[in-house]
């Protein structure tokens, strides 16, 4: 079956008190196949992750905005895109890189992308330089 | 503001004891990190205890969070000590190695009895 059974599409200021806003409302909308908690807290870390990161590193705590989607079908695959237009990563393999951070307050652990990786079935990366990021990731629902 | 009634802090014999609540995020570490460092530059203790069983929700912003505070505590010559993390807790944190730099004291065990 080519179209999906249902989709959600958010789109929020990049304001760090939507990042908690951003991982429920993904979680609320991917509840409907009734997911394990482990699934769902799965979920929720790996959109947190990728909402701050285009916070963050992408617009750099200037205003832009953050574009959410979610889309789940029948065989219970998820797939969730979150895209910024900020500034883009240059090289998209060393940013995946486990401890890798552009971070210099020391505040921050690099693990991002780990985490996605981790938690998620999929991770796709692609990025413009000056044009923004665009994650999917996939996720199959037991 | 409610963030204030995330972390409770209390000093008893050198240890200052943090026990962390809720969700912990890049938007909630700041302030969670800004009473921490206070509270250790201020009492100097000798261990510093981050008493993880109350909460929720963590993602690498609090992994940044944790490591932060141990080279904190290293700085003025204290031990950081991770206290009980629930079982979704212990695996982010198991995902960065932490246990390999940290200390990692007891479970989610006694909480499900
Ligand atoms: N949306 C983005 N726009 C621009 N750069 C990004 C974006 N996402 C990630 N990066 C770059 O990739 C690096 C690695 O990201 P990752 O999330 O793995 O670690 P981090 O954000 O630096 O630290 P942590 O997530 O552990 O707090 C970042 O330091 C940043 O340079
Ligand atoms: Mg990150």
């Amino acid at each position: 079956m080519k179209c999906c059974d249902n989709n959600m599409k958010l789109y929020l200021p990049s304001l760090s008190i939507n990042e908690s806003m951003a991982r429920q409302a993904v979680a609320s909308f991917v509840a409907q196949l009734n997911p394990t908690l482990e699934e769902l807290a799965d979920i929720k870390c790996a959109v947190s992750e990728a909402v701050t990161n285009a916070i963050v590193h992408g617009y750099k705590y200037k205003s832009g905005t953050v574009y959410i989607g979610v889309k789940y079908y029948g065989d219970r695959t998820v797939i969730i895109e979150i895209r910024d237009k900020g500034c883009g990563i240059e090289n998209v393999k060393e940013a995946m890189t486990p401890l890798f951070t552009t971070d210099t307050s020391g505040e921050r652990s690099g693990m991002g992308f780990a985490v996605m990786q981790t938690f998620m079935d999929k991770l796709d990366v692609r990025s413009k330089l000056n044009e923004g990021v665009r994650i999917l990731m996939t996720k199959h629902l037991k | 503001m409610l963030l204030e009634r995330l972390t409770e802090i209390k000093l008893t014999n050198y240890t200052l004891n943090v026990k962390m609540r809720g969700d912990i995020d890049h938007h909630t570490a700041k302030s969670v990190r800004e009473k921490i460092d206070e509270a250790i530059l201020l009492n100097k203790p000798r261990f510093v205890i981050l008493d993880l069983s109350n909460v929720d929700f963590m993602d690498s912003s609090g992994l940044g969070l944790v490591l932060g505070r141990y080279t904190k505590a290293l700085d003025i010559g204290a031990k950081l000590i991770i206290h009980k993390p629930t079982r979704r807790i212990k695996r982010i944190l198991e995902m960065a190695g932490i246990e390999r730099i940290i200390e990692i004291k007891g479970d989610d065990y006694d909480e499900m009895l």
